[in-house]
């Protein structure tokens, strides 16, 4: 199964973790998830949008980073994930 | 019922009406204890404790001096457990991580406990509810207030001393495990019907001492009070952080511009790795201008002391050492002069070291849109600190300046509303953040000093929006309505209510 990682377990910041899956998973674990729940979700949601998946796990483990840090660290994710052979 | 800053407090209590309304008040003051014929002297702290016929529902006080390194809260506590005494009321200075008092509470052998900062697992207990009785928080002059005036009134004080000698005077200054100053414990150690010291170095002389004999009943000889190392917790270093040195570079230019930094200036951080930096801007500032500052107070690090070396600063006002370097200064300087608890920031002290503050540097969990700060919990309700010295220096320091990034962690600094009222806005000047600096309007006399200035100056109001278009707006959290505590005015009025977490 192809995975792809980026991001840190820094303070700001977020490791994003994705696999092939035949649906969508997201799953997100957040040191600010009772304040930003909604938020951070739909960043995880439009940012696949744009990138034209519909069907991969993704697992946040999110040390309260911003929409356009998460965003970062999802794309790259997903380019590591499709790199592998 | 509300006080003046619309927070409900509970029935019976004295609402705060303001910063100033002390001036009105006396000072009360309870005879100082009478003093003992002879000291006793214990090689265990059993015998000593059993002696002590400590009942049910008395009130035993504590230093925090030895800070994450004490073992003399812990060793206390044990005997607590082990000759099952009941609500017990508990009134250390400050709760470490590292002190163990959470079965205590469950156990309902702690009923009530009153402290100045608290964090950790004793913290987590009492605010998830635990705790049977009250949380009542001082800021540290506050503490001295309410011991010297009867309202914490202290049945036994275990003071834990580095060094006594064969009189019963005890030092912080000397032993294996020296921890400088003892400010804390001054007035436990004049006002508690008994004091006990308990040391591990026991000597012939001592060549100075802040704990006279005359009010001591017990010293008890234990192996060790603890490890002071441990007395260095969080950062001593300034910060290498570009967003920290940012803020501080931009505080240190406000200062200028301010015109704060002249001969004989005084100034306070704390010592986090940002007021550090602040301090250091502040330093290369007066070295560059020959400017020599009367003196520093605090909290001391080892960084005041390069200052007071370089002859930066004439004196160091010390109410407790934070790390080594600032204990062995103590020990060898006499320019670096130890101070009680009271004499830094009692309200009601003839003056008190905070009120000859020109400048105070200080943090913020939140602020809100009035300038008024929360250093006691964070948003979501969990209690990770409290006032400390904070809303005494910034009541008596002429700029009382809250630096601090707009958000950490996304959670944004300002807020239309602050969890918990620690210091009022009132007596806060300005913020610094890295976006921006916002001025108190009510400081009009800065706003039209700043006039010209490349600062980037900006409403409270817009920093907040600032943050929202960055970050998001969180969630607001409901606070439950359940009452564990109660934050005290330096003046002993009822500044806000702590609630039970989730």
């Amino acid at each position: 199964m192809k995975i792809g990682i980026a991001g840190s377990l820094e303070s700001n910041d977020v490791l994003v973790t994705v696999r092939e899956c035949e649906k969508l998973v997201i799953d997100i674990h957040s040191i600010v998830d009772l304040l930003f729940h909604d938020q951070i979700e739909k960043v995880v949601r439009d940012t696949l949008q744009e990138l034209g998946i519909e069907n991969v796990e993704v697992r946040l483990q999110d040390k309260g980073a911003l929409d356009y840090t998460i965003r970062a660290r999802l794309i790259t994710a997903i380019q590591r994930m499709e790199a592998q052979p | 019922m509300n006080n003046s800053l619309g927070r409900e407090i509970f029935a019976n209590s004295r609402p705060f009406v303001s910063a100033n309304a002390f001036l009105k008040e006396k000072r009360r003051l309870i005879p100082e204890k009478p003093t003992s014929a002879t000291v006793r002297f214990y090689d265990d702290l059993e015998t000593a404790f059993r002696d002590l016929a400590i009942k049910d529902g008395m009130t035993l006080s504590f230093h925090h001096h030895l800070r994450s390194g004490d073992n003399v809260l812990n060793m206390v506590a044990s005997l607590i457990a082990k000759y099952a005494i009941k609500d017990l009321h508990l009134a250390p200075s400050s709760i470490f991580p590292e002190y163990k008092l959470s079965d205590l509470i469950l156990n309902h052998q702690i009923r009530n406990i009153t402290t100045n900062y608290l964090n950790g697992p004793v913290a987590k207990t009492i605010a998830g509810g635990q705790l049977q009785g009250t949380l009542l928080m001082h800021t540290h002059g506050g503490r001295a207030r309410a011991i010297e005036s009867g309202d914490l009134a202290i049945d036994v004080a275990f003071l834990a001393c580095p060094a006594v000698d064969r009189q019963g005077n005890g030092s912080g200054a000397f032993g294996i495990n020296a921890c400088g100053t003892l400010g804390y414990a001054e007035s436990d150690l004049k006002y508690a019907k008994k004091v006990v010291l308990v040391t591990d170095t026991l000597v012939d002389e001592l060549s100075m001492w802040q704990f006279d004999h005359k009010y001591v009943d017990m010293v008890v000889k234990v192996p060790s009070i603890g490890d002071a190392g441990g007395i260095v917790s969080g950062t001593t270093r300034i910060t290498r952080d570009p967003i920290g040195l940012k803020i501080a570079q931009d505080t240190a230019e406000l200062v200028r511009e301010l015109g704060v930094i002249k001969n004989g200036f005084s100034m306070q951080t704390g010592a986090g790795g940002t007021s550090l930096a602040v301090a250091d801007a502040i330093g290369k500032i007066m070295q560059t201008q020959n400017i020599t500052g009367a003196f520093a107070s605090g909290g001391i690090t080892g960084y005041f002391v390069e200052m007071l070396g370089k002859g930066l600063f004439q004196k160091l006002y010390d109410v407790q050492c934070f790390d080594l370097a600032a204990v062995e200064s103590f020990r060898t300087n006499p320019a670096h002069i130890a101070i009680s608890a009271s004499k830094y920031g009692n309200p009601f002290e003839t003056s008190p070291v905070v009120d000859d503050l020109d400048l105070v540097i200080l943090g913020a969990a939140e602020v809100d849109l009035s300038f008024n700060v929360n250093v006691t919990t964070d948003s979501f309700g969990n209690i990770i600190g409290g006032s400390g010295g904070h809303a005494d220096t910034a009541h008596g320091a002429k700029l009382a300046i809250i630096t601090s990034t707009l958000a950490k962690a996304r959670i944004p600094l300002i807020k239309s509303e602050v969890r918990t009222i620690t210091t009022p806005g009132s007596d806060i000047d300005a913020i610094v953040t890295e976006r921006g600096i916002a001025i108190n309007p009510n400081r009009g006399d800065l706003l039209e000093r700043l006039k010209g200035t490349s600062l980037k100056i900006m409403r409270i109001e817009e920093l907040m929006d600032l943050q929202h278009r960055l970050g998001g707006i969180p969630k607001e959290l409901p606070k439950t309505n359940a009452a564990v505590g109660y934050v005290e005015y330096r003046d002993g009025t009822i500044i806000d209510t702590i609630y039970r977490t989730g």
